[in-house]
């Protein structure tokens, strides 16, 4: 096969990848887990080096 | 042990306070050339000429400010959002050395005249190899952390700056190549117009890693902490993550607009540029939009001010560059000083003013305290650094446009209506304006550098725990 035609192919792989991680990231089942995600820096407090 | 149970700190703090040192050394270089694109006559000596000062100005702020930003606030983040402790002191701690060796190294070798010729790499091979060496073990340090992390989620901000650590050592292994004649001359590896595309290829992702990726990942902890709420949108955070890795390594073609290179290139070139805006303003969203709610803030704290203004120029500068993609355009800006007032709209803009409003968050936390010394001065650092970029900016804008349109205007017999020098004569008064927009952005940073010298003075470093692992 004409190397080209491996390199086409191979943007239109990772063009459906993304469109995969698109649909992945905004599937309902990801929300709990993303919520929980999302709370990972504030969520740390108790342990602030600014309170003595 | 006692150890175990602390953060590492002691690189964090090392880093933070140098980005502030560094980023006074690197404006005033950058005040110095703007003078001297005014009175000619500051060209004192040659190691103090234009084209030696220039990259000095270039490497300093990316590199030596922007750098040791990246280092402090990647080493902070990664520690407190895996709830672990940096992985290999010792090592940490070599690449603190070892990139304040570089940045000396460059400092010395680039007033006298070694350099390789390529624009953001400018630096010769033996430098070329420690900033390896340095990189593989900040690779080494930042993802052994997140191997041993205690939560079971790598936080998003996280995988912006692994993929900042990832595509700069392939950046800057890949353009680096070279063949060295003696320990102070290389030659590139490539010839060219190749030569060429490798470094733009570089050169727009050092934009895209080094200047955006890891600066997205200083947004994405530092926001959300300063305003006490979580990002927007997580679900978004990942699709613009994955956007712009996707995107971002096809750009760099569009720095070689109606050159030799393929046209066929410089097509895909403009059009990813094109796509790029679409992640980049789902991510500026994304950060903004964090605030919602929660509006009032922005106020009363100074330090949210720098942190969501940086995102308006992170939006500003993400469509003017597409804009600036664009061939058409592209033949009324290129070489012009639109693209100088471009850059700056995003490094002072963007990039300096996300670092900024990080570190006053990071500085007192580091020393036990809750905000920094004076509060008045942040805000005064604000304004003034804010008017400065502005002043800066509309300059660079104006005399761009001015000096495209000069350049390409011809009289009715073909012949051109300007001479060069004609166009350099207009711009002065625009370089003036530009070098006050300077000043008041490097003033700024001097209120900063005292701020941060009396909230520190008299403090004992911090040291704080890691939090136990939930119980099970």
């Amino acid at each position: 096969m004409d190397m080209n035609v491996l390199r086409s192919l191979l943007t239109a792989l990772m063009f459906a990848v993304f469109i995969g991680i698109v649909f992945w990231a905004w599937s309902g089942r990801r929300r709990a887990d993303f919520d929980a995600a999302a709370r990972l820096p504030l969520d740390d407090d108790h342990a602030e080096g600014g309170r003595r | 042990m006692q150890a175990q149970e602390q953060y590492n700190y002691t690189v964090v703090r090392q880093f933070a306070l140098m980005t502030v040192v560094w980023g006074i050394v690197g404006m005033l270089v950058g005040l110095i050339i703007a003078a001297q694109l005014i009175w000619p006559d500051l060209n004192l000596a040659s190691w103090l000429s234009y084209g030696r000062l220039r990259p000095l100005h270039t490497n300093a702020v990316i590199f030596a400010f922007g750098g040791s930003a990246l280092f402090a606030t990647s080493y902070y983040v990664v520690q407190r959002t895996c709830h672990v402790r940096l992985f290999g002191d010792w090592l940490a701690s070599f690449t603190f050395w070892g990139w304040q060796a570089v940045i000396v190294l460059a400092a010395i070798s680039l007033p006298l005249g070694m350099t390789s010729g390529k624009e953001y790499a400018e630096l010769e091979w033996p430098i070329d190899v420690l900033i390896t060496l340095v990189w593989v073990s900040y690779a080494v340090v930042f993802f052994g952390t997140i191997a041993k992390r205690r939560v079971s989620h790598i936080y998003v901000a996280n995988w912006f700056f692994g993929a900042f650590i990832l595509t700069v050592a392939v950046l800057h292994l890949v353009n680096s190549a070279a063949m060295p004649v003696s320990l102070t001359k290389s030659y590139s590896a490539y010839a060219g117009v190749q030569d060429a595309m490798v470094q733009w290829w570089y050169g727009h992702n050092a934009v895209g890693f080094f200047l955006t990726a890891g600066f997205l990942g200083m947004m994405y902890y530092f926001i959300p902490k300063q305003a006490g709420r979580p990002v927007y949108s997580y679900r978004l955070s990942v699709v613009h993550f994955w956007a712009l890795i996707f995107t971002y390594m096809w750009a760099g073609p569009h720095h070689l607009h109606y050159t030799a290179l393929p046209d066929w290139a410089q097509s895909i070139g403009m059009l990813f540029s094109l796509v790029l805006l679409a992640p980049s303003w789902g991510g500026m969203i994304n950060g903004i939009m964090t605030l919602s709610g929660a509006w009032h803030k922005l106020r009363t704290d100074p330090i949210l001010k720098f942190l969501v203004v940086s995102l308006s120029f992170y939006g500003m500068s993400t469509f003017e560059g597409p804009m600036m993609s664009i061939k058409t355009v592209n033949a009324l800006s290129h070489y012009t000083d639109w693209t100088v007032g471009h850059v700056h709209s995003g490094a002072l803009g963007w990039v300096g003013m996300v670092t900024i409003g990080s570190l006053y968050y990071l500085i007192p936390r580091l020393y036990g305290r809750s905000e920094m010394h004076s509060m008045q001065l942040v805000t005064l650092h604000f304004w003034v650094a804010t008017i400065g970029i502005v002043l800066y900016i509309a300059a660079m804008w104006i005399a761009g446009v001015m000096q495209g349109l000069m350049w390409r205007a011809v009289n009715p017999d073909g012949t051109l209506t300007y001479a060069f020098v004609e166009s350099v004569k207009a711009t002065y008064p625009y370089y003036a304006v530009r070098l006050l927009g300077g000043v008041l952005y490097f003033a700024g940073m001097l209120i900063m550098a005292w701020n941060v010298i009396k909230t520190v003075a008299g403090q004992k470093p911090a040291e704080a725990a890691i939090p136990a692992p939930a119980a099970a």
